[in-house]
């Protein structure tokens, strides 16, 4: 194990991890202020992959694909709202989880109906596919690293916006407390929307980030739902601060661990069991982290109702 | 000497910058009715959150018959007889009144880790609960679903699931609350029973009633107790008057 | 204010004192005892199948009714369980123990550790935050399940042969099989209506409606709940264990967050908080499946959109509507 390889590992890891944020930010947001539990976030990041590879063969140029998916994952985050979640934010959670299960059956469906169950690939624009050498003798994809400064750029873009901006108290206003924000005078609907809008349209923008590096298929979603969730229940829910925290933690340990876990393990055992068990292991580190997390702070590192 | 039943430490509490308990002092004699009362935003309920164990002081110290229940949470205070009722009606809406008052009654009854059996059909404790609902003029209401009642039913009803955990000393939130006057009297003169039976701490606005109930009063405002003493001379205190009571109290 | 049980739903009541409330659970038992009988004039083999595996859905279901139903606990994760189960038998199988009671056996002490231990860190939580550790671990366990490279991992694992009881090959008869899921879902049905009815359930179902008040009385809500998820982590085990000897198969599919969301989905649809409802769902449920598949393989198309309409408009369910309180 050369330290060349772990600095890819962990250049991996980082990336992971700002795609979770991306995906997890507006999770937590639409937690946090409309308290509204949407499993369906995970399609919003499957749909913008998809969208990318039609417009993309469309188009045959990935930066034109991106220009009209983006929009187009907006648009159809918006709709969804429109006809199914805003009649959910008044009931139960229990409501809202099932209707969302619904759509993410629905829209799993519906992708392999139009553009059948084999996966889609989308060709990396030229002019970001190739390698550059990081360390002596060790390649790391261009690519990898656009999506790392993107989502740096992003990260930094949202925590200026929530922080410095009226919008954005406003935003941390209502994730705190959404009636009394409301019973001072925002329009609150409006405020709903928005947010619902820029959490779908990150989840989609991360969705068609990666399509040229994983298999765009029915389903792609759902994985990453899940550890998106497991990121802002870490972080906190409502907190951007703490989806960036948690999803870049989460990155690297899922990506370390299951790198590192058999060489560990190799240590204490021989190397064929070490391989299984760690094997076995590596995609359980994470829920055990959250487990841990949990256990000592039951409402994430840093939950923005008290 | 015996131990008061109830003794407070400097007791702090603070939200940020916020302070809602100021360095609170306080002891509450054997059969004493003690009243506290205090302008909205002076941190009663939030005292009363803090001793009955669903809020946690900053600093300070709760003793309650000689042992030290800072640290309990509230179903061990409870346990122990340190019983409260809530300022905003905090029953079981969709259990009878009957059943909200057993379950309490059930709590002090041995174990609750028992699977079989049918519990609404306990005898023993049916005969308790019903016992309790009467004194509280209950009893032709026992079956109807407690979130059916009306506003001053349920607040008996509280008082009564409280009385019904056998308590050693009754923490009772606003037990006026949004009664009407023939109610607030019913209340007034059970609570006049009571008085004779165990010690109670009372929060109320209803400033009738705490003259007529109190044994002591003691004032709080902005967290803090600016006075503290039989009702009368908290009645005359210029500093009460200017801070609460206002220049016409009677 | 949302809450994480919608409480407006029907009133939650004693337990059923007066027949009619009987009328409804009494007719879905007599109706799948009869079954086998009626079956003779059909396909039989595959009605019998697919009865069985509904009995089984709603073994699983019922159990997940018990902690959402009466203790507002929405465990996303109860899937979990049911892998359990179905892993205990097909790997003590692979290895040659092929003796129900100790398939059954190590099933219900999996299940007992995986429900004490994850519980516990679950109930630590509440609200969302609950939904999703629960989901969360039912994924850990679903991972697990994946790796087991020995026992098939992805692709999943055959049964050499059904749990033998007391020696016997008698599973291998689909029409004793029948019975005994029959039998072991009246038994879980019976047991969970007394559960409900107990002390214990009182102050579960107390605890559902108003879990500060309960902690005011002196009761520890966590102890209470903790319990109830390990009961019903354990009859969803059995579930999964007759799982495993009806298809003959286990795979880590059986365990994935989807069949948990589904589980919640049989509950919703035959009425939460009725216990016999969760039977209902699940036949409805399964029926549904079964027809919509026959027309298309995009039956999911059809399946999610019906989901969505069940919970914005039909609150109490199927059971709801044939007029059955909970």
């Amino acid at each position: 194990m050369t330290l060349t390889l772990a600095f890819v590992q962990i250049l991996n890891g980082l990336q992971f991890g700002l795609i979770l944020f991306l995906i997890a930010a507006g999770l937590t947001l639409v937690f946090g202020v409309m308290d509204f539990i949407n499993l369906a976030h995970g399609v919003q990041y499957m749909v913008g992959a998809y969208l990318v590879a039609a417009f993309t063969a469309m188009t045959g140029s990935f930066v034109a694909g991106l220009a009209l998916a983006l929009p187009t994952a907006l648009i159809f985050g918006l709709l969804l709202e429109l006809l199914i979640f805003r009649h959910l934010y008044d009931r139960s959670h229990l409501d809202q989880v099932l209707a969302t299960f619904g759509v993410i059956i629905f829209l799993n469906q519906a992708v392999k109906f139009i553009w059948g169950a084999a996966p889609l690939s989308v060709p990396i624009p030229d002019a970001l596919s190739g390698a550059v050498e990081i360390a002596d003798g060790m390649l790391y994809p261009v690519y990898r690293l656009v999506i790392i400064a993107v989502g740096l750029a992003v990260g930094l873009a949202l925590y200026l916006i929530v922080n410095k901006t009226k919008l954005g108290m406003l935003v941390r206003a209502g994730a705190s407390n959404a009636a009394m924000v409301s019973a001072l005078g925002v329009n609150i609907r409006f405020l709903f929307t928005i947010v619902f809008g820029v959490g779908a349209m990150l989840a989609g923008f991360a969705g068609a980030m990666v399509a040229p590096i994983l298999s765009v298929e029915p389903g792609m979603g759902d994985n990453v739902l899940i550890l998106a969730f497991v990121v802002i229940v870490i972080g906190g829910i409502g907190s951007i601060r703490g989806a960036f925290i948690a999803a870049l933690l989460i990155g690297l340990v899922d990506t370390l661990g299951r790198f590192m876990a058999p060489t560990l393990l190799k240590m204490l055992l021989d190397p064929a069991a070490a391989s299984q068990i760690g094997r076995a292991i590596a995609p359980m580190l994470i829920y055990i982290l959250m487990a841990a997390v949990l256990f000592f702070r039951p409402s994430g590192l840093f939950p923005s109702k008290s | 000497m015996s131990v008061a039943p109830l003794q407070l430490k400097n007791l702090c509490k603070s939200y940020g910058a916020l302070r809602v308990t100021d360095d609170v002092s306080l002891e509450i004699a054997a059969g004493e009715l003690h009243a506290i009362i205090g302008p909205n935003g002076a941190g009663k309920t939030t005292l009363i959150h803090q001793i009955s164990g669903l809020a946690a002081p900053n600093s300070g110290s709760i003793i309650f018959h000689g042992e030290d229940v800072t640290r309990l949470p509230m179903n061990a205070r409870a346990r122990l007889g340190l019983v409260r009722s809530f300022q905003i009606t905090s029953i079981l809406p969709r259990f009878s009144a009957l059943e909200n008052v057993a379950l309490a009654v059930q709590a002090q009854h041995g174990s609750s880790f028992s699977f079989f059996g049918n519990a609404a059909a306990e005898a023993d404790l049916n005969d308790i609960a019903m016992g309790l609902l009467q004194r509280f003029g209950l009893g032709t209401r026992a079956l109807v679903p407690a979130g059916q009642m009306s506003h001053g039913e349920k607040r008996q009803l509280e008082i009564a699931i409280a009385l019904a955990a056998k308590p050693k000393l009754l923490l009772l939130d606003e037990p006026l609350a949004g009664t009407s006057h023939d109610e607030s009297q019913r209340l007034i003169n059970t609570l006049q029973e009571l008085r004779r039976e165990l010690p109670i701490v009372l929060i109320e606005h209803d400033m009738d009633a705490v003259f007529a109930l109190a044994d002591r009063v003691s004032v709080l405002v902005y967290g803090r107790i600016i006075a503290s003493g039989p009702p009368q001379s908290v009645r005359d205190n210029p500093e009460v008057r200017a801070a609460y009571l206002g220049d016409e109290v009677v | 204010m949302n809450q994480s049980i919608d409480l407006d739903a029907p009133a939650l009541a004693a337990p059923a004192r007066r027949s009619r409330a009987f009328a409804l659970p009494l007719i879905v038992f007599a109706l799948f005892a009869l079954l086998p009988l009626a079956a003779v004039l059909g396909p039989q083999s595959f009605i019998l199948a697919l009865v069985t595996r509904i009995m089984i859905l709603a073994l699983a279901a019922m159990s997940l009714d018990l902690l959402i139903g009466y203790g507002a606990m929405i465990s996303f994760g109860h899937a979990a369980f049911v892998g359990i189960g179905a892993y205990s038998v097909a790997i003590l199988s692979s290895h040659g123990i092929n003796d129900g009671f100790v398939q059954l056996g190590t099933a219900l002490l999996v299940s007992f550790v995986f429900a004490l231990v994850t519980g516990a860190i679950s109930l630590r939580t509440k609200g969302v935050y609950f939904i999703m550790i629960t989901l969360a671990f039912g994924q850990m366990l679903f991972f697990l399940a994946t790796s087991l490279a020995a026992y098939g991992g992805d692709d999943g694992l055959s049964l050499s042969s059904r749990s033998l009881l007391f020696g016997s090959k008698i599973l291998k008869n689909d029409t004793v099989l029948y019975y005994v899921c029959f039998g072991l879902l009246l038994g879980a049905y019976l047991l969970l209506r007394s559960v409900v009815a107990s002390r214990f359930g009182r102050v579960l179902r107390g605890i559902r409606e108003n879990p500060v008040r309960m902690e005011a009385i002196g009761f520890a809500p966590y102890r209470y709940q903790l319990t109830a998820y390990v009961i019903a982590g354990m009859i969803a085990a059995v579930s999964g264990c007759l799982l495993a000897n009806q298809a003959e198969f286990v795979s880590p599919a059986y365990a994935t967050w989807q069949r948990s969301g589904d589980l919640i989905f049989v509950i919703v649809l035959g009425g939460i908080g009725s216990l016999h409802g969760a039977i209902i769902g699940a036949a409805v449920f399964s029926l549904l499946a079964e027809l919509l598949s026959h027309y298309t393989e995009h039956w999911a198309l059809i399946f999610g959109p019906i989901l969505i309409l069940v919970v914005l408009f039909a609150r109490g369910g199927i059971g709801g509507l044939l007029g059955s309180k909970p």
